[in-house]
């Protein structure tokens, strides 16, 4: 027997901890990497079977030149975001995440999501001004370079679009990728200025209780944040994953409010305004204004409450065959560090703690991970996160019942409701394709 | 290898002091700016008013401004143009009806900052403050919110009631830690 066939069948003999074959998180850590060999991957397409080993034409003879900046493969060139409007019409574009061809916890800089209500202004670094007025001692203006001299921090972040997962709102479930339904967030090592820093050299006036920011996009769009969370972990960021702020996320500036909604995390910032009311601007007053089964509607809904997803398997990510797979997700939260995660394979009925990927960042992606059997039969996969400040991901039921779903299928695009964090559930068909269910 | 850590851990305790020593003298860096260099930017309109300028303007120069400027995407008196209709709206039941300025906007000075910031979509910030007053009036008596001979000004325009006022649930600061 081969050490890979005596892998198979040690891991065939592991007991699975619930229900359709979900195996405890540490199997494959027990059984090292020889168990893990024994995976089935996830394929898109199906692979050739074995056969004999010979040099490729890329072994044979030296390699191309390497660039000053660095490209993917140009096998990986069908990983790419989608875009809601190409061609630039005068509306909104949005560039979606393809959360289920990554992996890991941060999102590569070309594939972190971008919605722009305007397109995205070429910014001269050297033009740019940052000012801060308002209701404080002294207004100052900012350049590029002096901030470049202050002391900075780094931190992991999520940014999630108030309106991602929003098709989920709808009345029956739609089916279409994990990137067109939960794209709209991504996760990145933030570098630059904490606010406090600034406001506290302006020196705010005591009546000061809010700020609002500014972009130096077409819009100008504006967004009010309690001074309370500029003061705590607001940040100019000005590096992004090590490298300066792409342009869609707000070159060469851009104010980060951790956990907190995406579009309060002002691109292109140009200027902070400390007053003693919020402004009451166009996307605080209407579109970020969630409207609830009464009539009623939300204002100021400023958290992104704890969620998670599994990536892989999902829509758009197949399974092979029956066998050994690792299912795996992100789970973050506005409110702190991702507590636990459990996976169901049987809709809810039975629950399995799944491995979280340390270190666990606050309000950052955590990498969930659990080993799984699959039997080529029906299965019902969901995830459910917890996070260090007690909070539990709803289920879709509970949260319907609190916000609404609408009575007709809205187009994939819509943007019905926001906020929907509650329980993914993926249905994985005989052929090994998955759908997305209500469960 | 013990013998190669020693020398890197003496150079880092000092770099420790130097940073913590740095960081508590604010670099203080930023540049003085006066009102009249920032008055160009200072373009927020708090709801009580305050920040809104001099001048004003009637339904009537508004309709002429929104014409010419404003029509082509919005249609002919508000309605029936690519982008969002600025006239009627049912009352909101759920998240389906469709947001507008009378069924939904909770602020009349929120129409003004938009449209100062924002529009025309691709000329921001090339309307005059007065013709942003105007246009302001006009859609507001389209609107049926003011009357069609009233003027939209710094006095007037924050008292502009809008029917939606009441209609929303803060969830700040009562729900987040």
């Amino acid at each position: 027997m081969t050490p890979r066939d005596q892998a198979k069948r040690e891991l065939e003999s592991l007991t699975p901890v619930a229900g359709n074959g979900l195996l405890h998180r540490r199997a494959f850590l027990r059984g090292g990497a020889t168990l893990a060999g024994a995976m089935s991957a996830y394929r898109l397409v199906p692979s050739a079977s074995a056969q004999k080993l010979a040099d490729d034409p890329w072994s044979l003879a030296p390699g191309a030149a390497v660039p000053d900046y660095g490209v993917r493969s140009r096998f990986e060139k069908n990983v790419v975001r989608t875009l809601s409007n190409p061609k630039a019409e005068p509306r909104t574009q949005h560039a979606r995440t393809p959360h289920h061809l990554l992996n890991g916890t941060f999102t590569p800089n070309s594939l972190h999501f971008v919605i722009s209500h305007a397109g995205d202004p070429d910014i001269d670094p050297e033009k740019h001004r940052l000012v801060i007025h308002g209701l404080v001692k002294q207004p100052l203006v900012f350049t590029l370079d002096t901030l470049a001299r202050y002391p900075m921090v780094s931190r992991m972040a999520f940014v999630e679009c108030g309106g991602n997962s929003a098709p989920m709102f709808s009345n029956e479930p739609i089916q279409a990728s994990i990137q067109a339904l939960h794209g709209l967030v991504s996760c990145s090592e933030w570098t630059g200025v904490p606010l406090s820093t600034l406001l506290d050299e302006a020196g705010i006036d005591p009546k000061g209780k809010w700020i609002v920011a500014e972009g130096g996009d077409a819009p100008h769009l504006s967004r009010s944040v309690p001074l309370t969370k500029a003061l705590d972990d607001a940040m100019i960021a000005l590096y992004q994953n090590g490298e300066r702020v792409m342009p869609g996320n707000g070159y060469p500036m851009r104010l980060l409010l951790p956990g907190w909604e995406g579009n309060m995390n002002i691109k292109w910032v140009r200027r902070i305004q400390v007053t003693d009311q919020p402004g009451m601007t166009f996307y605080e007053a209407r579109t970020y204004a969630p409207i609830l089964p009464n009539g009623k509607a939300y204002r100021f809904y400023f958290i992104q409450e704890v969620k998670s997803f599994i990536t892989h398997p999902s829509p758009g990510l197949a399974l092979s065959g029956p066998g050994f797979y690792e299912i795996s997700g992100i789970a973050y939260s506005g409110n702190g560090r991702i507590s636990k995660v459990m996976v169901s394979a049987d809709g809810g009925r039975s629950w399995a703690q799944a491995a979280l990927q340390a270190p666990v960042h606050s309000k950052a992606f955590t990498r969930f991970r659990l080993p799984w059997r699959w039997d080529g039969g029906p299965a019902l996969l969901q995830s459910r996160a917890w996070d260090e400040a007690g909070n539990m991901q709803p289920s879709r039921s509970e949260l319907v019942a609190a916000r609404g779903q609408t009575t007709k299928v809205p187009a994939v695009t819509a943007f019905t409701s926001q906020h929907y964090n509650a329980i993914q559930s993926w249905s994985i068909e005989r052929g090994g394709e998955v759908r997305n269910v209500y469960a | 290898m013990s013998t190669r850590k020693s020398p890197a851990l003496l150079i880092v305790v000092p770099l420790v002091l130097l940073a913590s020593a740095l960081f508590a003298q604010a670099p203080k860096l930023g540049k003085p700016i006066s009102a009249a260099d920032l008055s160009d930017w200072d373009i927020n309109i708090l709801p009580d008013g305050t920040g809104l300028p001099p001048g004003g303007g009637t339904p009537v120069d508004g309709a002429r401004v929104y014409a010419a400027k404003c029509a082509v995407c919005h249609g002919p008196e508000g309605k029936g143009g690519a982008n969002a209709r600025l006239v009627g709206g049912e009352p909101i039941k759920n998240f389906e009806s469709e947001k507008t300025i009378a069924n939904f906007w909770p602020y009349s000075t929120t129409l003004f900052d938009y449209i100062r910031r924002a529009m025309p979509y691709r000329q921001p910030r090339s309307l005059t403050n007065e013709e942003v007053y105007a246009l302001t009036a006009y859609i507001l008596s389209l609107n049926k919110l003011i009357g069609e001979h009233d003027t939209m000004n710094a006095q007037t325009l924050p008292k502009v009631r809008m029917p939606n006022r009441d209609g929303f649930i803060v969830r700040f600061p009562d729900k987040t830690p």
